[in-house]
C-alpha cells in the first residue's frame, strides 16, 4: 500500500522538515527511497543553492575519475616475489641435480650421482625459506596469524614444484625409474619438516644432509657401487617412511596449526 | 564503497587492559632482561623509555608473541600469551614495528605491505583499500610502487609503520619507529600516533624523551627489566627539578625519577 506523500510535504522535507512531526519524516524517507517519481519531486523542491552545490560536486567528482590516475593494476606476482628470495637457493639445487646428470652421463662407472643427490636435493632451498638468517623478515612473519606449519608447507610445496621438474629431467637423462629418486627427495623434505618442529628447519635439513652424505654418499662412492636402500627392493620401504613422515607432519600442523611462539620452527 | 561494518567491530571489548603483565620475565639469550615486570596498558600513546640495555626491545618482542615469556603472565587483548594459548586471535590484532626492520629488497612498498595484509589473515576483498590506506597515511602514496631497495633510510621507516597499521591494530608496537626520520616527518608521525592513539593501544619505544613529551600521553619508564614509573606526560614533567640533568622539564624529569628509582635499588 503506497500513498504518495504530497508536493507540499515533500517540499516542508526537502527544508528541514519545521512543523511536521518525525514519524510524518520517517514515512517520507522510507517511501522517498523506494520511488523514484517523489525523488524527482524532491530534487525540484530543494533550494537552488543546495541543488547548485550538488551540480557542482557531482561535476568535480566526475573530473576527478575522468582526469585522475587509474586504478592500480592488481599484479598476479604478489607470492611469486617471496619465490624469488628463494631464487638463488633453487639455483644451486637445480645446477647440482644438472652437473649430477652431466657426470653420470659423461661416466658411466662410477654409481648414479642422481639418485645419490636427489634425496637432499629440495632440502636446501626448504632450509632457505624457513631460515632466521636468510630471511630478512623473519621477526615480522614471527608475528603474524599466519604463520607456523601451515605456511612454512606453502612454502615447501612451492620449493618442490621448482625441484620435481629438475629432478624429472635429470631422472629422465639418465634413466632411472622415477620412483627412485623422487620417493627419497619426498621422504627426506617430509622428514626435514618433521625433525623441524623440533630442532629448527634449517637445522634439521643440515643434519639430514650431513648424516646421508657421511653414511650413504661417501661410502657408495669409495664402493663404487649404489647402495641397497637406492636400489628396486626398497621401494615400499621409502614408499612407507614418506606416507609416515608426511602423516606426523600433517597431524601436528592440524593439532596444533599455530604452534605458539614460533621460535622454535623460526630460526 | 562503503565498508560494511562487522558485528565483532562493534562489541564491546571484554578485557580492561589492552596489555596486561603481571610479574612478566623475559629472556634474551640467557640473560633475563625483563624481571618481574607489571605493566597495564590501555587506549593511548604511551611512551616506552629507559636507559640503553633496559628490556625496552626484549619487552617489545614479548608483547609481539616474538619471545616466549620464562615467567609471569602476559595477557593481550584479553588473550592469555603466556603457556600454549592459540595466538591466531590475539595475533590478528597486533601491529609491529621491529627495531630492526628487515625488508625484501625487490618486493614494492605496496606489494610488501599486502603481503603482510595477507600473512595477517585479512580479508582478501579488504586488502588493496587497507594497503592504500596504509601507505597514504605514512605520505608514502608516492612511492608505494617503488622497490624497497631504492628507497631511503626515513622512507623505509614509513613503510615498516605502513605494514604495521594496515590491519588497524588494537595494540600497535612500534620499536625506535622515529630513527631516521627528518624533523618534518616527525611531525606528521606524530600527528599519525595521536590519531590511532585516540581508539587503540599504541606503546612507542624511544631514547628520545622530546618524541614521548609531544606525541604520548603516558609514559612507562622501564630500568633493568623492572617498572620504574608510569604516569602521565605532565605527571612526568612535575617530577623534575630545576637541580635536574636535562634541556627540557620532560627531561628533568626524566632523570629525577631515574635518580630516584637508582637510589631507592642501592638503598
Amino acid at each position: 500500500m503506497t500513498t504518495h506523500p504530497t508536493p507540499t510535504l515533500i517540499s516542508q522535507y526537502a527544508s528541514g522538515a519545521a512543523g511536521v512531526d518525525d514519524t510524518t519524516i520517517w514515512a517520507v524517507e522510507a517511501h522517498l527511497e523506494t520511488c523514484a517519481a517523489c525523488r524527482a519531486v524532491l530534487t525540484d523542491a530543494v533550494d537552488p543553492g543546495t541543488r547548485d552545490l550538488l551540480d557542482r560536486v557531482a561535476d568535480g567528482i566526475a573530473t576527478g575519475i575522468a582526469t585522475g590516475p587509474g586504478p592500480v593494476r592488481r599484479r598476479r606476482l604478489l607470492r611469486t616475489g617471496v619465490a624469488a628470495r628463494v631464487l638463488p637457493w633453487l639455483v644451486t639445487a637445480t645446477g647440482l641435480m644438472l652437473a649430477a646428470a652431466l657426470f653420470e652421463w659423461t661416466f658411466n662407472s662410477l654409481p648414479s650421482l642422481v639418485l645419490l643427490i636427489a634425496p637432499v636435493a629440495p632440502l636446501l632451498p626448504v632450509a632457505a625459506v624457513w631460515s632466521r638468517r636468510l630471511d630478512p623478515a623473519w621477526e615480522l612473519t614471527a608475528t603474524m596469524p599466519r604463520t607456523g606449519l601451515p605456511l612454512l608447507m606453502r612454502r615447501t610445496l612451492g620449493v618442490l614444484s621448482a625441484v620435481i621438474p629438475v629432478l624429472a629431467v635429470a631422472g629422465w637423462v639418465t634413466g632411472h625409474s622415477p620412483g627412485l629418486w623422487l620417493l627419497p627427495a619426498l621422504g627426506f623434505t617430509a622428514g626435514a619438516l618433521a625433525l623441524g618442529t623440533v630442532v629448527g628447519v634449517d637445522r634439521a635439513a643440515l643434519a639430514l644432509t650431513v648424516a646421508w652424505s657421511a653414511g650413504v654418499v661417501g661410502p657408495s662412492l669409495a664402493d663404487g657401487q649404489l647402495p641397497t636402500v637406492l636400489t628396486g627392493g626398497s621401494l615400499p620401504g621409502w614408499a612407507l617412511a614418506t606416507v609416515a613422515l608426511t602423516a606426523v607432519v600433517l597431524v601436528r600442523a592440524w593439532r596444533r596449526p599455530h604452534e605458539p611462539h614460533q621460535n622454535l620452527l623460526h630460526r | 564503497m562503503m565498508r560494511t561494518v562487522s558485528v565483532a567491530e562493534t562489541a564491546p571489548s571484554t578485557y580492561a587492559w589492552a596489555v596486561h603483565a603481571e610479574k612478566l620475565q623475559v629472556r634474551a639469550g640467557r640473560h633475563l632482561a625483563v624481571n618481574e615486570l607489571d605493566l597495564r596498558l590501555g587506549t593511548g600513546v604511551h611512551g616506552l623509555l629507559g636507559p640503553n640495555g633496559a628490556g625496552k626491545t626484549t619487552l617489545m618482542r614479548a608483547l609481539a608473541t616474538v619471545l616466549k615469556p620464562a615467567g609471569g603472565r602476559l595477557t593481550l587483548l584479553g588473550g592469555e600469551v603466556t603457556g600454549n594459548a592459540d595466538l591466531r586471535q590475539v595475533r590478528r590484532g597486533l601491529g609491529y614495528l621491529p627495531q630492526h626492520f628487515g625488508f625484501y629488497p625487490r618486493f614494492t612498498v605496496r606489494e610488501f605491505v599486502e603481503y603482510i595484509a595477507w600473512l595477517k589473515e585479512m580479508p582478501k576483498a579488504v586488502i588493496p583499500g587497507a594497503v592504500q590506506r596504509a601507505v597514504e597515511r605514512v605520505g608514502l602514496a608516492d612511492r608505494a610502487d617503488s622497490r624497497m631497495k631504492t628507497l631511503s633510510g626515513g622512507m623505509l621507516r614509513r613503510a615498516g609503520i605502513a605494514q604495521a597499521i594496515v590491519n588497524d591494530p588494537a595494540v600497535l608496537l612500534l620499536d625506535e619507529p622515529t630513527v631516521g626520520l627528518d624533523p618534518e616527518q616527525r611531525l606528521d608521525f606524530r600527528e599519525l600516533l595521536r590519531e590511532i592513539g585516540l581508539d587503540s593501544c599504541v606503546l612507542v619505544s624511544t631514547h628520545l624523551v622530546e618524541d614521548v613529551a609531544v606525541a604520548c600521553s603516558d609514559v612507562v619508564l622501564i630500568s633493568e627489566g623492572r617498572l620504574v614509573w608510569q604516569g602521565t606526560t605532565g605527571q612526568l614533567t612535575e617530577q623534575g627539578g630545576a637541580g635536574d640533568a636535562g634541556d627540557s622539564a620532560t627531561e628533568r624529569g626524566y632523570s629525577s625519577v631515574l635518580r630516584a628509582y637508582r637510589g631507592r635499588v642501592s638503598a
